[in-house]
């Protein structure tokens, strides 16, 4: 069976002057099977908000592509793209609710936006079906004729949720949509988000820095490093037994409260490598890794499967 | 042990005053830090844990007043003191983190200058030597290659190398006490940890009491001695991080822990608060400003709110506690 | 609403600002008014009535032909405000549309956009204002031209550098995969949000243009005499001052300080009303 996303070969190389190029997203492969949630995490500056923005079609890749349910995306322009029959397909929920909302729309005109576009209804019918979506994500309908600066946190992430699942996307990508919320609100916008998956069985890509939210939210974790895929494979076994250094010290970096569990925990040192022009023969973790071999500075360590639907890009995983 | 307080805050009320009302910010807040000892302020936006900082370094919004209350520190009230003898205080005693450090460097001065700058006026080092003092103390932050990084300007910097830098023109003078306002947020959490690591270590070292503010309980946990939980300006429960953990007693506190994301749980089992946070403008605020959330409101809690001490160094504001 | 209650309380906070909605009213009432309250014709002259000094019948006396000043400051409101308007309007349309382009695509739409701004604004204005004029021949419409195109760099530059901003911002994004194609995106998401910045800048810009026009006007471009205009009128009321007739010159120049001063101060209102961190 076809999975509902196939990533494959994608990259995108910025220029940044002189003919130097920033490897953003370097040659990444991974699939997203129907009704799956895949987690997505990895430090700012790794390449996860261009890999999302080349998803979502937002941004034109260099190479590679992109199949959705078998059809080829990466061909198709991105400033062309809204036009695109399979622009409802991949929908997206911000990070930040404020910024992503118009702030000269009201919460009703937010959710109508892409009704209005991408499935042509208007009028009454409009209406009702904006009006469903707020009951659908517990946003109170009275809400609906106020303006972003009206609303709260949390009201403007189910505005901005309620716009992404207006057209009834199929993959459904979250950038880190709890990010700004308090943990009461946090919890109640998680919940309405695994209640929404199964009621409309769409595919998730959840990109997130705090970990112990995608191990409650994720069937598959993704670890990105540097513009590379460097470890990958179902939440909980990656959790309790993570095989790359680098997803070892994100582990260890999650605030712990029990002493006795804090042992053996690694903490990373020194700088990430420059992502411009980077040496194809040195692993990109190369510097900063407790290990690092003379090995690791001499052969780039590729994904390879580790253990059963585990991979990752590790000499010594 | 005798602890020695560094800092004692003693009922603290904070009023704002806007265009829609009197917002009654802080009420009668009060707790205490110990020399050496480090307390976590916790609670989600709105609390008041961030104003109480404020409040105590004397950089309230001029919108805001003290209304009543002390912060006594090392013999003096600082609520009390001049504006040029607390800006002496600041500059020596008292040290404050923020949670953007980019923001809060000078962006067209070299890094290393601004450490200068610090040590030459509050620290007692002279001009010629403050150079060499800038190293030492980026030494002391562990920023690796210091002798180059004084050179650098702040945009040349990561996030964690900017905080790493505050960090150390905080700690430049040894400050007696040190407020760290959220000092890792927005920071990835690999940095996080390192941040974390290095505060805890230089506050132990150099026996500073530290007020750590914060929205993540379970950061607040690892790297403080105690936590004070806060609810809409007041202090509900006071408590060493391991006992609230353990056993919170405030029904606000248990909420709150239960609805973080930590180990075992699964996405049902977290706890949801119900209801927001009372309007702070309103005349007629009940006395438990939780009462209208909470599943264990009784006839009582309309009465004027409890200070309960109900184990060593724990209290808890409640008429019903868990 | 909300805006009204906003509004209501920066006119308390400055009363400056309520002011200059005061005397805006008033510039109003003239423009739409002005020749049907005016006391005399103000066309009409009169041999035996030129050069009489302010008195009960001639509030600001009359000039050399016997017209009476009052009556013909204020009928000029309508013609000074309508050139002043529709260069301001013009001069919004291209260089906010031209400028949010250029804010929005980057690339070569900015380098031309930028280029063309960078080369008007690298002449005197007003010297390039009378070539224009000069060379598309001495009408109004001409002077409305020309004092768009001085304008227009300053909206352009406004335009695009606020659509630069937002151009990343999520909400943009957001209508992008929406499904608004571009020009839905820079019409309907963008230009919406950054109207309220560009209010100010007409409202800036008009007094401005008030004084251009008059300006052309009074070297003898544009409106010519014996249309009642104020830069025309203060320029036939030069001739007078050396000899004592103080008062055909000095009421028409003071509605025009007038009336740029009431721009002015209106822009800076407007801009408190919009945007309160913006405050001086």
């Amino acid at each position: 069976m076809t999975p509902l996303l196939d990533i494959a070969e994608l990259a995108k190389r910025f220029e940044v002057g002189n003919k130097r190029l920033l490897y953003a997203v370097d040659e990444v492969t991974f699939a997203i099977g129907r009704g799956e949630t895949v987690g997505l995490v990895g430090e700012s500056g790794c390449g996860k908000s261009t890999l999302v923005r080349l998803i979502n079609r937002l941004l034109d890749p260099t190479s590679g592509s992109i199949r959705l349910a078998g059809t080829e995306l990466a061909d198709m322009r991105a400033r062309a793209f809204a036009g695109n029959a399979n622009r409802a397909r991949i929908q997206m929920v911000f990070q930040d609710a404020g910024d992503s909302l118009n702030p000269r729309y009201t919460a009703a005109d937010a959710i109508a936006d892409p009704i209005r576009r991408l499935k042509k209804m208007s009028g009454a019918s409009l209406k009702s079906r904006v009006e469903a979506l707020a009951d659908m994500t517990g946003l109170p309908r009275e809400l609906l004729s106020r303006f972003p600066h009206q609303l709260s946190g949390g009201q403007k992430a189910r505005v901005g949720i309620a716009r992404a699942i207006a057209v009834e996307p199929e993959l459904l990508i979250l950038d880190e949509p709890t990010a700004a919320l308090d943990v009461s609100v946090q919890v109640v916008i998680l919940k309405l988000l695994q209640q929404l998956k199964r009621e409309l069985g769409m595919s998730y890509l959840f990109v997130s820095h705090d970990l112990n939210v995608v191990r409650l939210l994720c069937d598959r974790v993704l670890v990105m490093y540097l513009g590379k895929i460097v470890e990958s494979g179902p939440a909980a076994e990656l959790f309790a037994d993570p095989r790359h250094p680098y997803t070892r010290a994100l582990i260890s970096a999650i605030p712990q409260a029990d002493p006795d569990k804090r042992v053996g925990r690694l903490r990373l040192s020194g700088e990430p490598r420059s992502p411009i022009d980077p040496d194809p023969t040195v692993c990109r973790f190369y510097g900063r890794c407790p290990r690092g071999e003379p090995r690791c500075s001499a052969e780039m360590p590729v994904l390879r499967t580790v253990a059963s639907a585990r991979q990752a890009a590790c000499h010594f995983a | 042990m005798t602890a020695v307080p560094a800092l004692a805050v003693e009922d603290l009320s904070v009023e704002f005053r806007t265009r829609s009302g009197t917002v009654k910010v802080l009420d009668h807040v009060g707790f205490s830090v110990d020399k050496g000892e480090t307390v976590a302020l916790v609670g989600e936006s709105g609390s008041g844990k961030s104003v109480t900082a404020f409040a105590v370094m004397g950089i309230l919004d001029p919108a805001g007043r003290v209304t009543s209350g002390r912060a006594l520190f090392g013999g003096a009230d600082l609520l009390a003191l001049s504006e040029h003898d607390l800006a002496e205080q600041r500059g020596r005693e008292l040290s404050m983190i923020f949670q953007n450090p980019r923001t809060a460097l000078n962006p067209i001065r070299k890094v290393g200058q601004q450490i200068a700058d610090v040590l030459v006026r509050h620290g007692g080092a002279t001009r010629p030597d403050a150079p060499r003092a800038a190293v030492e103390m980026l030494k002391r932050v562990r920023i690796p290659d210091p002798e180059r990084r004084v050179e650098a300007y702040p945009f040349e910097l990561s996030g964690g190398m900017c905080q790493r830098i505050m960090i150390a023109i905080a700690l430049a003078c040894r400050p007696a006490l040190l407020i760290a306002d959220e000092p890792t947020t927005g920071l990835d959490v690999t940095t996080q940890a390192v941040i974390m690591d290095l505060i805890g270590e230089l506050a132990h070292e150099s026996g500073m009491a530290t007020i750590f503010i914060t929205h993540d309980l379970a950061l607040a946990a690892e790297y403080c001695d105690r936590i004070v939980v806060m609810h809409a300006g007041h202090i509900v429960e006071a408590a060493p991080a391991r006992e609230l953990f353990a056993h919170p007693r405030h029904p606000y506190s248990a909420k709150l822990l239960a609805a973080t994301p930590g180990e075992t749980v699964s996405l049902a089992e977290l706890a949801s608060i119900p209801g927001g946070l009372p309007d702070l403008r309103r005349p007629d605020l009940p006395a438990c400003r939780y009462s209208d959330r909470c599943e264990r409101r009784l006839d009582d809690c309309a009465r004027p709110l409890p200070h309960r001490v109900i184990g060593e160094r724990h209290t808890v504001s409640c008429w019903n506690p868990l | 609403m909300n805006l009204l209650r906003h509004a209501r309380y920066v006119l308390s906070e400055n009363p400056v600002t309520g002011l200059a909605f005061g005397l805006f009213a008033m510039f109003l009432i003239a423009a739409i008014f002005g020749p049907l309250i005016a006391p005399y014709s103000p066309l009409q002259s009169n041999a035996a009535m030129a050069l009489k000094a302010p008195s009960a019948a001639h509030w600001f006396g009359t000039d050399q032909l016997g017209r009476d000043i009052f009556s013909r400051v204020l009928v000029a409101t309508r013609l000074d405000l309508s050139i002043a308007f529709a260069s301001v309007i013009l001069a919004f349309m291209l260089g906010a549309l031209s400028g949010v382009a250029a804010g929005y695509f980057g690339g070569w739409t900015d380098r031309v956009v930028g280029r063309l701004a960078d080369t008007i604004m690298a002449f005197p204005l007003f010297v390039l204002a009378m070539g224009i004029v000069a060379a598309l021949g001495n009408e109004v419409i001409n002077i409305v031209i020309a004092t768009a195109i001085i304008n227009f760099p300053l909206y352009a530059r406004v335009a695009r550098a606020e659509a630069n901003v937002r151009r990343e911002a999520g909400f943009v994004e957001a209508a992008r995969l929406s499904g608004n194609g571009e020009a839905r995106v820079l019409l309907g998401h963008v230009l919406p949000n950054i109207m309220p910045i560009m209010m100010v800048q007409m409202s800036l810009t008009m007094g401005y243009a008030i004084l251009n026009a008059a300006g052309l006007s009074f070297i003898g471009l544009g409106v010519r005499p014996p249309a009642p205009e104020w830069g025309i009128m203060v320029a036939e009321g030069a001739n007078f001052i050396q000899s004592g007739e103080w008062w055909i010159a000095l009421f028409p120049g003071a509605a025009l300080m007038l009336a740029v001063f009431c721009f002015n101060l209106l822009g800076d209102g407007l801009r408190d009303i919009i945007d309160p961190r913006q405050r001086t």
